[in-house]
């Protein structure tokens, strides 16, 4: 049995109708979560594969002990040799936790459903590599990289059973969260565009925006723009920043050190416009365009625009 | 206050990566290694500011070969008071984390602070590893730190903000971008690095849970289509026919 510890607390996203696709690759899967999202909105997740969603309505989901708790009980519960979870903040908080109680080897990060011999590929030296892991113990913990696998219906809507384990109480208390709305979250995002030093000043990213905002998608930046303080610190990518694998990455201004690439060279297409043409990045593109920015964005901006009319 | 800090040692960013052994193993041939930076620049410099404004004590400790202690002069040469190495490789985030578990279990730390993860291996394992084997509250990849009265006070970027979060010591904790400034370490500090205690410890026995099998490199890009400022429409039209991405 598969057991898919799934953070719901802001609604269902997509990591979490990937990690439900993964497991159903591997077998019969049972969903655990926590919080207050309506058994309604939870159902959905039969649609990815699902059998059986477990939710625990008095656990917020803040305090990876109870978390750890929470999800070692479920897989006690429901039999599961194998627990996935998705790498993001809170599989990252939980995992390596249930690894030590549950004595299973952990998988951090795979990026890709395990080999015939059981071992799963990981990025390894930021991306530079990839490295494949062999869990030693019976049972196994997963935690899989966002945008590593396409979500995939299979099903209908499911059973939410509603359950109780006993978590004691949380050591970690939130006191506030801010968050800006209809934002779309960088390490979930599917386009992303990105700019770096080559922009001059934090006045000239309305290109950058407009362009972002053609196709839908999330804005990123380079380390020296997020230090000086032109763009805020959660867009900067790279191998002290967040390290994404949106489907489309298109790169403005940025020289493309090895430390930017490490957090980008998992984007499935990348786009270059640098007006040196000897810029590293491009080796690392797909397209590139030799050009200033300031021309070629708002140009490149128009053209989405003007197609994007036609495709209605 | 008594802080531990965990230290690896991770090869310098701009280091060539190649295997060898049949691609079972880091090709470690002309490889320079550094502080891993996320325990250098941000937990070891946040303990240090820590002890300078409220007192105590900062020990380090890496789980690691003799080889290692050159990257832990580097770190006492930063300010750290004392070292620990324990002797033994740090092959599985498990095994290393069971190490400094069992260390710091005699040692009656109130922080322990980890980076929020290793620059090559990136598993941001091993610091809830060790909170969970000594039962304490873990904060993941926080990007402030506070002291408040007998807790701490953190922030970590959640997706698209921040949330604030209290918790009591002792507590472990795994320190990101935005916790401190990178420190260059002095001359004074280099020398005094040199007579400052470095301990080493003994392992104790611990499995292995997991094991690296083998490494490829990702599959390389093919060559770049360039594309005419003048043509920017060709472009969109690539991107919808041929890459398949808007
Ligand atoms: C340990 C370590 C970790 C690091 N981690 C990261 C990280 O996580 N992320 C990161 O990004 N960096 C990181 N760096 C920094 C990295 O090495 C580079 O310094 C940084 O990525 C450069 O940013 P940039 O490309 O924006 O700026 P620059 O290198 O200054 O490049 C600007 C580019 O813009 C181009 N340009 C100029 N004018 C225009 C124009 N009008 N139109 C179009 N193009 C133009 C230039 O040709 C140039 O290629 C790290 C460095 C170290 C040592
Ligand atoms: N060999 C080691 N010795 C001491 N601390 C370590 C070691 N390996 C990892 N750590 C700590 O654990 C953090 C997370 O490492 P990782 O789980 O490998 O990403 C690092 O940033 C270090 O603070």
């Amino acid at each position: 049995m598969i057991l898919v510890y799934i953070n719901s607390s802001n609604g269902l996203s997509k990591s979490s109708f990937e990690a439900v696709t993964y497991g159903k690759r591997l077998g019969e899967v049972v969903v655990i979560t926590n919080g207050n999202t309506t058994s309604d909105t939870l159902s959905a997740l039969g649609e990815y594969g699902a059998s059986k969603v477990l939710v625990e309505r008095n656990v917020d989901g803040e305090d990876a002990q109870q978390l750890t708790k929470l999800v070692a009980w479920a897989a006690q519960e429901v039999g599961a040799n194998t627990v996935i979870f998705s790498h993001d903040l809170t599989g990252k908080a939980v995992a390596p936790r249930l690894s030590v109680r549950w004595k299973a080897g952990l998988v951090s990060g795979a990026i890709a459903l395990p080999d015939a011999d059981g071992s799963v590929r990981v990025n390894v030296f930021s991306g530079k590599a990839i490295g494949k892991v062999q869990v030693q113990t019976s049972n196994k913990i997963i935690s899989l990289l966002p945008n590593s696998i396409q979500p995939e219906k299979s099903g209908a809507s499911c059973a939410v059973n509603e359950i109780s384990a006993n978590v004691g109480s949380g050591a970690v208390k939130v006191v506030s969260t801010k968050k800006p709305e209809g934002e779309i979250p960088l390490p979930e995002a599917e386009l992303v565009v990105s700019a770096g030093r080559g922009l001059k000043g934090p006045e000239n990213w309305g290109i950058i925006e407009d362009l972002a905002k053609s196709i839908n998608a999330a804005t990123a930046c380079s380390r020296p723009v997020a230090d000086i303080g032109w763009r805020p610190h959660h867009e900067h990518v790279g191998q002290t920043g967040v390290a994404i694998r949106p489907n489309l990455y298109i790169a403005v201004g940025i020289s493309g050190a090895i430390q930017h690439l490490a957090g980008v060279n998992g984007s499935k297409v990348i786009v270059v416009i640098n007006t040196d043409p000897e810029a590293p990045f491009f080796k690392a593109a797909d397209y590139g365009i030799v050009g200033d920015a300031f021309e070629v964005v708002p140009k490149l901006t128009a053209a989405i625009q003007k197609f994007k009319a036609t495709q209605l | 206050m008594k802080i531990l800090v965990c230290i690896s040692k991770s090869p310098d960013t701009t280091s060539k990566i190649a295997f060898t052994e049949d691609n079972t193993k880091f090709d470690e041939n002309g490889v320079q290694y550094i502080v891993n930076p996320y325990d250098e620049w941000y937990a070891l410099v946040r303990a240090l500011e820590m002890k300078e404004s409220n007192g105590g004590q900062v020990t380090i400790v890496t789980v690691g070969a003799v080889a290692d202690e050159a990257v832990i002069r580097k770190a006492l040469a930063i300010g750290a008071d004392e070292a620990v190495r324990i002797d033994a490789d740090p092959k599985d985030a498990h095994y290393t984390a069971i190490q400094i578990a069992e260390y710091a279990k005699n040692n009656a730390f109130d922080l322990i602070l980890t980076g929020k993860e290793t620059i090559n291996y990136n598993g941001s394992q091993v610091g809830g590893m060790i909170a969970e084997a000594l039962d304490l509250p873990y904060v993941s990849i926080a990007t402030k730190l506070d002291v408040n009265g007998n807790g701490l006070t953190l922030e970590r970027e959640i997706v698209g903000g921040i949330q604030v979060v209290e918790v009591s010591l002792p507590a472990v904790i795994s320190c990101a971008k935005g916790m401190a400034e990178q420190r260059i370490p002095n001359m004074r500090g280099i020398m005094a690095a040199r007579t400052k205690p470095l301990q080493v410890v003994s392992p104790v026995a611990v499995e292995d849970l997991t094991k690296f099998s083998s490494y490829e490199m990702p599959n390389s890009k093919s060559a770049v289509k360039m594309i005419s400022p003048d043509n920017i429409d060709e472009l969109v039209s690539l991107l919808h026919n041929e890459a398949k991405v808007i």
